[in-house]
């Protein structure tokens, strides 16, 4: 069994109710932070190396660390709950088996924020674990946790949920914000960036939830102790939200040193692939990142094991690697269509476009369109190409990384894929019977001997 | 006449103090729940011209909001919502055959309402649910694991609901 930092008790019958929380060592992080200086507790983060787990990786200390603090302005912490990526659905399990720990987490990182009026901007579909969310607040303030003078230190603390509506969009920080002031979710313009004018124009810091859940064995256990666990710089655990073909889907909690093949086919994690079907492919950190056909999923280019950390997700960049991103792990057996697959995602980044940046709005919409004519038999082999050149200029012209987001699956699934994409075009009538099947996908990689 | 109970213009009072002074517009997305809960599922003009006054904001203001969400109704819709997801972890686990049984079944296509105004058919993207895919959003919940013996017993559940 892996280290558990975040899913120790989750277990525990009760957990979800401050009794049994508490019974379990809940809040102690929050005595112990209240007796240290906010500046203390940045000083802990950083040194646990921690890196922000909503898909970014930015290291979290540094990310408070820029946080304004001009004289009689309030600043603001906003945690992001608008879970929407594709495959990933962690902060749902934390939030609705572990608010607490959540609770907890938000109240040290206010206190080393200043923030004395914290939101939690949870996405609006997610309606009971908003009410869960809302009686775990009214809980820890009845405790003395919330409120005015916590523990006698002199810190005011209010936590509010404030439901979305329905916008992936509103998962990109700037437009997170301009939702919370009762706006449309279009991305701002950086800068200013948001910890120097955020909310109201206001200081604000936007993390997501597990990583402010992360906050509490952090201080518990020291930043410096959290950093021993993983490798380089993955420190720490991540939660895994597995899905797609496997037999065991779900939220694991791993240390960051396992590989991806144990991971797959291990009985602690996903279990392997139903009806003992082949791996065709994955895409590990959430729809966004790189989708990887199972020969170069499971060892690097150079020939080496993979494995489940930031940097190992990542070996050989985009040509040959994909990303950790949000930890959305979907996995494909031999008899999916990548295809189909990247029309729905197509699909689903055409229809969550603010339409704000032209090359997202019209781009996203071309290639769902040109996809969707493959997948139906109808494109043509210069569809393919075209595709590619859509995506090229659409990546890195966009106010916001959803363009990116958008483009980089689509450039992926080409890129690994192309046989797959051309066996549509020229087999028009076959394509609506069958599917391409595994192919070569779980070949091994053949590795070119430098000369 | 568009009006809110004393109990929930309370809820709408206690809304708008959760945000600094000044910045009552914060409010708009949590008021525009609560009045499409209370007003038929849906967000008509009137409704949302009343939302406006409540929060001081100008009705264009709610407008471009409404329209920008995808949970906001601007059209009514049945008394019982099917939101299927459709999207890539889902179709991976048979979403497709699940949202053409709901055609089949209710003898409806996307985006339309029964006869009897029972159900609408919406199928909408990632809803944060993909490990315990097929799924589908029905009012506060989610219904997950779907099976087209899943969704027979649901419409049955509801048409009963509906009939007491």
């Amino acid at each position: 069994m892996g280290v558990k930092l975040l899913l120790e008790h989750a277990h525990i019958e009760g957990i979800r109710f401050y009794d049994a929380y508490r019974k379990n060592g809940g809040y102690r992080s929050v005595e112990k932070a209240l007796k240290m200086t906010p500046e203390e507790i940045v000083e802990e983060v950083k040194k646990s190396g921690l890196r922000g787990r909503g898909g970014a990786g930015f290291p979290t200390g540094m990310k408070w660390g820029f946080l304004a603090k001009p004289e009689g302005v309030p600043r603001h912490l906003v945690c992001n709950a608008d879970e929407s990526e594709p495959g990933t659905f962690k902060d749902r399990y934390l939030m609705e088996f572990l608010p607490h720990l959540l609770i907890e987490g938000l109240i040290v990182s206010s206190f080393a924020l200043g923030s004395h009026h914290t939101y939690i901007y949870i996405r609006g579909e997610y309606v009971w674990v908003a009410e869960i969310l809302e009686q775990a607040i009214a809980e820890a303030k009845l405790n003395g946790w919330l409120g005015k003078n916590i523990l006698g230190t002199g810190f005011d603390c209010e936590i509010y949920v404030h439901r979305g509506a329905g916008a992936y969009i509103c998962g990109e920080e700037t437009a997170l914000i301009e939702s919370l002031e009762g706006k449309r979710g279009n991305p701002r313009i950086k800068p200013p960036f948001p910890a120097i004018q955020g909310v109201w124009m206001r200081p604000t810091v936007v993390n997501n939830v597990e990583t402010l859940a992360a906050v509490v064995p952090i201080i518990n256990m020291g930043g410096a102790e959290y950093a021993k666990i993983g490798i380089g710089k993955s420190t720490g655990t991540k939660l895994l939200s597995a899905c797609g073909n496997i037999n065991k889907p779900g939220i694991y909690e791993i240390d960051m040193t396992i590989s991806v093949e144990e991971f797959i086919y291990s009985d602690e994690y996903c279990g392997g692939i139903p009806k003992g079907k082949k791996l065709k492919a994955c895409i590990p950190g959430g729809s966004s990142v790189p989708i990887l056909p199972a020969n170069l999923l499971l060892k690097t280019a150079k020939g080496e094991t993979r494995i489940m950390s930031y940097e190992g997700l990542a070996d050989g960049g985009f040509t040959t690697g994909s990303m950790m991103g949000s930890g959305g792990f979907e996995v494909f057996d031999e008899d999916q269509c990548v295809v189909r697959h990247t029309m729905t995602l197509a699909r689903f980044y055409n229809h969550e476009s603010c339409g704000q940046c032209s090359p997202c709005r019209e781009g996203t919409g071309w290639m769902y369109k040109i996809l969707k004519n493959i997948e139906y038999g109808k494109g043509k082999i210069s569809d393919i190409d075209l595709l590619w050149d859509i995506q090229r200029k659409i990546e890195g012209n966009t106010i916001c990384p959803l363009g990116d987001a958008a483009a980089w699956p689509v450039a992926a699934a080409i890129r690994h894929f192309r046989d797959e994409f051309e066996w549509h075009v020229l087999n028009p009538a076959e394509s609506q019977e069958r599917n391409y099947g595994l192919a070569h996908y779980a070949d091994p990689i053949h590795v070119p001997v430098a000369i | 006449m568009i009006k809110f109970s004393e109990d929930k213009l309370n809820k709408v009072e206690e809304l708008m103090a959760r945000y600094p002074e000044g910045k009552q517009k914060s409010a708009l997305i949590p008021v525009l729940h609560l009045a499409q809960d209370t007003f038929d599922g849906w967000l008509d003009v009137p409704v949302m011209d009343y939302v406006a006054e409540l929060l001081h904001i100008t009705p264009i203001e709610v407008y471009e909001v409404a329209s920008f969400y995808s949970m906001f109704n601007l059209k009514p819709v049945g008394k019982y919502l099917f939101e299927v997801c459709r999207t890539g972890p889902c179709m991976l686990n048979g979403s497709d055959d699940i949202i053409e049984y709901i055609k089949v079944k209710l003898g409806v296509q996307e985006g339309q309402t029964t006869a009897d105004g029972l159900f609408t058919l919406k199928p909408v993207e990632c809803l944060g649910a993909c490990g315990y895919a097929p799924m589908m959003q029905l009012g506060k919940t989610y219904r997950e694991h779907l099976t087209k013996e899943k969704i027979d017993s649901i419409v049955e559940e509801c048409t009963r609901a509906a009939a007491n």
